[in-house]
């Protein structure tokens, strides 16, 4: 081949992808990065340096908000790997198992949560758990349970983890699609081995099937991680910019998104906002970095 | 089979935990739309009861469709979301295919930086988007969406069909090139039908999230006739928030259409998921 000949053909298939994704995602990407080192001053646009971020983590007005913001994301991150993941895994699990009728059936209706949009999700469970509907308290009371009720969605304490568990009931499908794929790639052959020396059932899956599908929990955390730092739709459908009761279900997407437009009396900042992207950029990207090189590389994988 | 894999008893079990699971996923659901069919007072007299004779109302069918212009918002996602389609298979095979089919420099380190796009959210870029929108005057039009969801699509795009792209064999190809085909020729008459499953598993992973994004409709295009149906069902519910038959009616008639979808879809979905796409 010609070295000298610019093979044209190569760099039209290529520069729409490249062009968009430049443009519209990694330009933005760094543009916003930029922009969190600069304040407005008097209409003008001042480079203030890391200035923004020492206001973010350490001014007591802002540092409360970030911080409350911060940690009421790592319990939603929290909830969402202790009570979508296992009931997840567990659903797989049931749905693998050979010969078992209506698996198909199960599967499509246990994933249909996932493919309704915050909006609806968000407004629904507000109507069945509001006090003035009575649904919940309702079913409750069938059980025997009425005393448990409470208007969780407005209570301080359980708001947060109300939302976090709705969006768990929304997204089981995903862990559960996943590890079902990774459950099926499992040879005939090593189970029936496990069967021959005596094990079989639960510690079949304990001893054999879960050390096999540990790359796939790994892939679905790493996902749950993301997806959670990035979340913002379902807090905003269901208790709005505010993220109330009293900012106890505020997470870092809903704080970005009220620092950045404003609300009520204060007015939107920019330069504040992009600060917070940039916190979240940074914590996306500790999470990622972990993943890739603490444990994905550390899993052992076993050849099938 | 073994024994202990098939005691009867386990299989009852199984059903179970699986129906019950089932019930819990499906309940809201069923619960909205049977009540979207009643009048007022049944909605809260007995709200888990199916609608009768007595109780069957469509008055807040009627509220919304007076009140909200939810054919426009229909229409508004569904050209933000088949456009962006369009926009992701077609620039995402092209660039998959240069990927994978040439050697040139700078392939691995092009591939890599498409790839960093699949685990870094957009979402973290929208100040600087929003800014580049007003700059070129695209704000509220539904190509500021249609742009964004492209960029966000593109990565893991190019990342499915590039791996399927690498399967198509070279033989054929090279045939091709033998016959005195161009490698436009090649790529859209040979490449593009053989990576035609790829693509749809492409096509139904990016349609979902598209259609019930929230946030940029929210930000990039939150003018009336612009907005998507997702965005004009949130403020539309926002609004009538203490009408309870219009809430009910318009959160039925936004899970429509992404139910109608699934059902048309659904295997695909699922086989692409399960055939190992997202590893």
């Amino acid at each position: 081949m010609n070295k000298a000949r610019i093979r044209w053909h190569i760099l039209v298939f290529l520069a729409p992808a490249v062009i968009v994704y430049s443009a519209v995602m990694v330009f933005p990407l760094f543009n916003t990065l930029r922009l969190a080192l600069y304040s407005r001053v008097d209409q003008e646009r001042v480079f203030v340096g890391l200035e923004n971020f020492r206001t973010l983590f350490f001014d007591p007005i802002w540092s409360e908000q970030f911080w409350n913001a911060l940690g009421n994301n790592f319990w939603f991150f929290i909830v969402h790997m202790l009570v979508q993941n296992p009931i997840g895994i567990a659903l797989a699990a049931l749905l693998s198992h050979p010969r078992l009728r209506f698996a198909a059936l199960y599967r499509s209706a246990i994933f249909i949560p996932t493919i309704l949009s915050f909006v609806i999700v968000g407004f629904a469970w507000k109507l069945i758990l509001s006090p003035i509907w009575g649904i919940a308290p309702g079913m409750l009371d069938w059980v025997g349970l009425k005393s448990l009720y409470a208007p969780w969605l407005g209570k301080e304490e359980y708001a947060l983890t109300t939302l976090a568990l709705v969006s768990v009931w929304q997204f089981i499908g995903i862990p559960m699609m996943l590890i079902y794929a990774a459950l099926l790639t499992i040879p005939e052959e090593i189970l029936e081995a496990g069967e021959v020396d005596g094990i079989t059932g639960l510690s079949a899956f304990w001893k054999i099937k879960l050390p096999l599908i540990l790359p796939s929990i790994g892939i679905i955390s790493i996902l749950t991680f993301v997806g959670n730092f990035n979340a913002f739709d379902l807090i905003y459908a269901a208790q709005g910019a505010l993220a109330g009761p009293d900012f106890s279900t505020d997470i870092l997407g809903t704080f970005m998104y009220r620092t950045f437009f404003g609300f009520q009396l204060q007015l939107g900042d920019p330069h504040m906002g992009s600060a917070i992207a940039g916190a979240m950029f940074a914590i996306i990207l500790i999470g990622v970095c972990i993943y890739l090189f603490g444990i994905q590389t550390r899993m052992r994988r076993y050849q099938l | 089979m073994n024994k202990a894999r098939s005691n009867p008893l386990n299989t009852v079990m199984m059903h179970g935990a699986l129906i019950l699971y089932t019930l819990i996923a499906l309940f809201p659901v069923f619960i909205i739309i049977i009540n979207s069919f009643k009048e007022r007072r049944s909605i809260f007299r007995e709200p888990l009861a199916l609608p009768n004779s007595e109780s069957f109302s469509t008055i807040g069918y009627e509220t919304v469709m007076k009140q909200g212009d939810f054919f426009l918002y229909f229409q508004n996602s569904m050209i933000v979301t088949v456009a962006t389609l369009f926009f992701v298979l077609l620039f995402g095979a092209m660039a998959a295919y240069a990927l994978s089919e040439y050697r040139f420099k700078g392939n691995l380190l092009m591939g890599l930086y498409l790839a960093l796009g699949i685990m870094i959210p957009i979402r973290i870029g929208t100040v600087a988007i929003l800014d580049m929108m007003v700059a070129t005057g695209l704000v509220n039009t539904l190509w500021a969406l249609i742009l964004v969801y492209t960029a966000q699509g593109l990565p893991l795009a190019v990342f499915i069909l590039s791996e399927f792209m690498r399967q198509v064999s070279d033989d054929l190809k090279n045939a091709g090139r033998i016959d005195g085909l161009s490698e436009y020729t090649i790529f859209f008459r040979l490449v593009v039908p053989l990576v035609r499953p790829a693509m749809a598993t492409v096509a139904v992973f990016n349609m979902i999230p598209i259609w019930n994004d929230l946030w940029f409709p929210l930000i990039l295009a939150p003018a009336e006739e612009t907005k998507t149906l997702t965005l004009g069902s949130q403020v539309f519910i926002g609004q009538f928030v203490t009408d309870w038959n219009a809430v009910l009616s318009a959160l039925s008639m936004a899970i429509l259409p992404v139910l109608v979808l699934y059902v048309i879809f659904s295997r695909q979905l699922i086989r692409g998921i399960t055939s190992g796409a997202v590893k």
